[in-house]
């Protein structure tokens, strides 16, 4: 089967087109830095099958962050048969700075210049015929979005795959740039690298150190080694490399894209004027989380109401006069009735909101506000030592922490992604919801907007203070720099804010159907068991359990042996929390609403402790994994585990013992 | 025609890059960014936190430690 990779600029519309061509749904979203792993599908097109395979985006092959080496490791190594390079059509010249690269590699290449839609709302025209002959390569004008010209694009990519490639050098780097460049590469002809010659002689001018690495491999006489050792001082070429690129690239467009005179006013620019403006901006950013939160309350509520609730109230019913009617053992009924219902549909409850949550995150990702949130904090994150670009991982960590440490991938310095690593799990996601909605509808259920707005503010504030106190002491070293591009606002489309929802919603759903129902079902059995004694009680081995970790929590507040039970669940997965409640306190008294017991056990400032334990305390199993795996140490999983756990405790005692002083109690 | 530093241009001001006195890699990314020699670029907002400038009709944010690197020859 023949592979196919998608290249280009980030925020290009790569995996646009690879969901428009495989029918996947990866996740697309508008602000360069979406993608940062390899993704593969596999599509049909006359009868033969294709692998397609989508990357992170790059600006070039001299991968900066790690994102851009997974990417560049691919078009390397991964030895695709044809590389689609997707270039946004209003921003052209910049995009063909990588196409220049891919050709002189000696891949083959074809360019889908994407976004044709935007060029022409900007009255940018191409004549397209032209500058393929210029560049040496198939141009097929596209728009991802709209799926428009995949079929011709298809077309191009097949018969180009059966084509046979012939390499030819085409930039000319100037006189002394080219002698330089053909003695190295007549040094180079006789070995097997793998690669064109020319490219691996420009690639040693520019000093790029895999080039260097794999050219020090093969066997060469001292006098050769000399030769390019030469050139491995020469990175003061690299800079006048890049000029001469973009020279060539100028020379090309320069008679086949054309742009008007004045450039179209766009209504970005009207936008950024406020959302970016000095003062406004954070405040700004500030009522957008809060808006976002009260028209989840409002929609989620008021709207959808207990519709999915009363369901689960029908179905209860329903499942137990069957197992009535069946003679069913009395345990099933109750497993059923505390822990299927009372436990798994505690958390079900509140897909509602959860499905709205989502959708405004999806909304504000596809808008491209999710730059613009970056670069106003980048004063907030310089006076903590960090850059703005690193709290786009954090505003990914409210969906879910997996993918918000993920996302560190995009960071260059070392310093910013290990931080970033360490404080995302303070930043609230989504399936620590249901806890603060259960406590929300107990004691806050007039505020739920404004208390969940706090609970996550408060977490991006210890996130912050923590990266402040890890810069000035794990990591210390120079604040970065801050570089990002700015994408037009697009109007967000239903179908990337369904997908990016369902992504989330569904993970959700498949969770309580499987960690959480095996959680609950093993705890149901420590709840009832031993035989004899009042099942859900102290007594129970659950109850002996939790009544061990409880004196933990009694300085917050919350020293009730069912919070520690859940608790400690919730390193499972944090939906845990409200499950083993739910479960715990439905067989107390047959039908007992959660919210109800809930009540009962705390009061508003022991929910308030609660609330911020469950925020900041250890975060869930697939997070410390994830940590595992992008630090690659076990040292950083455990401590980031240990921590987190420490902080959330001691901020839970503070307010607790502060608000009890004050009379809260 | 003079030769300034990227922050000192004003909103609307706009010039030809000379040259980027930055770090090996900033300077690098940014020329393969299309801050390349001779690039034109048009500051858009230059009043607190990063500059916003437009190069070939796209927007970019560029923290002021940066811009105070990169090298104009105003126009
Ligand atoms: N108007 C328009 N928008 C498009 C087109 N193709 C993609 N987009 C939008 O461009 C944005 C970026 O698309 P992605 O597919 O995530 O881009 P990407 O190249 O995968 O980005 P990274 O993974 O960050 O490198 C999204 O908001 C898309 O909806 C197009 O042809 N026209
Ligand atoms: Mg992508």
């Amino acid at each position: 089967m023949y592979t196919i990779a998608l290249v280009g600029n980030p925020n290009s519309g790569k995996t646009t087109l690879f969901n428009a061509l495989t029918g996947s749904n990866q996740h697309v979203g508008n602000w360069p830095g979406v993608t940062v792993e390899r993704k593969e599908g596999k599509f049909r097109f006359k009868d033969q099958f294709y692998k397609v395979v989508d990357l992170p985006g790059t600006y070039s092959l001299g991968a900066f962050s790690e994102d851009e080496i997974i990417a560049r490791d691919f078009i390397l190594k991964g030895d695709p048969d044809l590389v689609i390079n997707v270039v946004d059509a209003t921003n052209i010249e910049r995009n063909l700075y990588l196409t220049t690269q891919l050709l002189e590699m000696g891949v083959k290449v074809i360019v889908a210049l994407n976004m044709m839609d935007e060029a022409e709302q900007r009255k940018i025209s191409f004549d397209l015929a032209n500058l393929s002959v210029k560049l040496g390569a198939p141009i097929v004008p596209v728009v991802a979005s709209r799926r428009k010209g995949i079929e011709q694009l298809l077309e191009t990519a097949v018969s180009s795959i059966e084509k046979q490639l012939d390499y030819k050098v085409f930039i000319s780097y100037g006189r002394e740039l080219d002698g330089k460049i053909a003695r190295i590469e007549k040094v180079l002809a006789q070995k097997e690298v793998g690669y064109p010659s020319h490219w691996l002689a420009i690639k040693l001018l520019e000093g790029d150190e895999y080039v260097l690495d794999l050219v020090s491999e093969s066997d060469l006489s001292p006098r050769e080694l000399e030769l390019l050792s030469f050139s491995r001082q020469n990175g003061a070429y690299e800079l006048e490399l890049v000029d001469k690129r973009y020279e060539f690239i100028n020379q090309i467009t320069g008679s086949t894209v054309f742009r008007p005179q004045k450039p179209v006013q766009i209504k970005t620019d009207k936008i950024d004027k406020i959302v970016t403006h000095k003062y406004l901006g954070l405040p700004i950013f500030g009522l957008i989380m809060l808006g976002m939160f009260q028209l989840t309350f409002v929609l989620g509520e008021d709207l959808l109401g207990d519709s999915v609730a009363d369901a689960i109230g029908i179905f209860g019913e329903y499942a137990e006069a069957l197992l009535l009617n069946l003679n069913a053992p009395a345990w099933l009924g109750s497993f059923v009735a505390n822990g299927v219902i009372g436990g798994v549909g505690a958390v079900v409850e509140f897909v509602p909101l959860i499905v709205i949550l989502y959708m405004l995150m999806g909304v504000l990702e596809d808008s491209g506000y999710m730059a613009r949130a970056a670069y106003v904090m980048d004063n907030v994150m310089r006076s903590l030592g960090l850059q703005g670009k690193t709290f786009i991982p954090m505003i990914v960590g409210f969906g879910c922490n997996v993918p918000g440490i993920m996302a560190t991938r995009t960071l260059e310095s070392k310093k910013d992604r290990m931080i970033a690593i360490l404080i995302n799990p303070f930043m609230s996601c989504g399936a620590k919801l249901p806890i603060y909605l259960v406590f929300i509808a107990a004691f806050f259920p007039n505020n739920g907007g404004l208390v969940l707005f706090l609970v996550y503010s408060l977490g991006i504030l210890i996130a912050l203070l923590m990266g402040k106190i890890f810069g000035e002491t794990l990591f210390p070293g120079e604040v970065s720099h801050f570089i990002m591009e700015l994408p037009p606002y697009r109007k967000p489309t239903l179908r990337n804010v369904v997908r990016n929802m369902w992504d989330n919603v569904s993970g959700f759903l498949t969770r309580a159907g499987t960690t959480i129902f095996a959680v609950v079902s093993s705890l149901w059995v420590l709840a009832v068991l031993p035989g004899g004694v009042q099942p859900y009680g102290p007594e129970s081995f659950l109850g002996r359990i939790g009544l061990l970790i409880a004196p933990i929590f009694r300085p917050a507040g919350f020293g009730n042996w069912q919070a520690a039970v859940g608790l400690f669940s919730g390193i499972a997965a944090k939906e845990a929390v409200v499950a083993t409640l739910g479960m715990v306190y439905a067989g107390v008294e047959e039908g007992a609403e959660l919210v109800a017991a809930i009540k009962a056990a705390f009061t508003p400032l022991t929910a308030a402790s609660f609330m911020i334990m469950t925020l900041l305390y250890t975060p869930c199993a697939a997070t410390i994994a994830t940590i595992r795996k992008e630090t690659r140490s076990n040292v950083w999983a455990l401590f980031t585990a240990l921590y987190t756990f420490l902080i959330g405790w001691v901020m839970a005692v503070l307010v607790y013992q502060v608000g009890s002083f004050l009379g809260f109690a | 025609m003079d030769h300034l530093p990227l922050i000192k241009l004003g909103p609307g001001e706009s010039g030809r890059v000379k040259r980027i006195a930055a770090g090996a890699h900033a300077t690098k990314k940014l020329y393969e960014m299309g801050f390349n020699t001779g690039a034109l670029v048009q500051v858009l907002k230059n009043d607190r936190g990063p500059l916003i400038v437009s190069l070939a009709g796209n927007k970019i944010a560029l923290g002021r430690g940066l811009a105070d690197r990169v090298i104009i020859l105003k126009s």
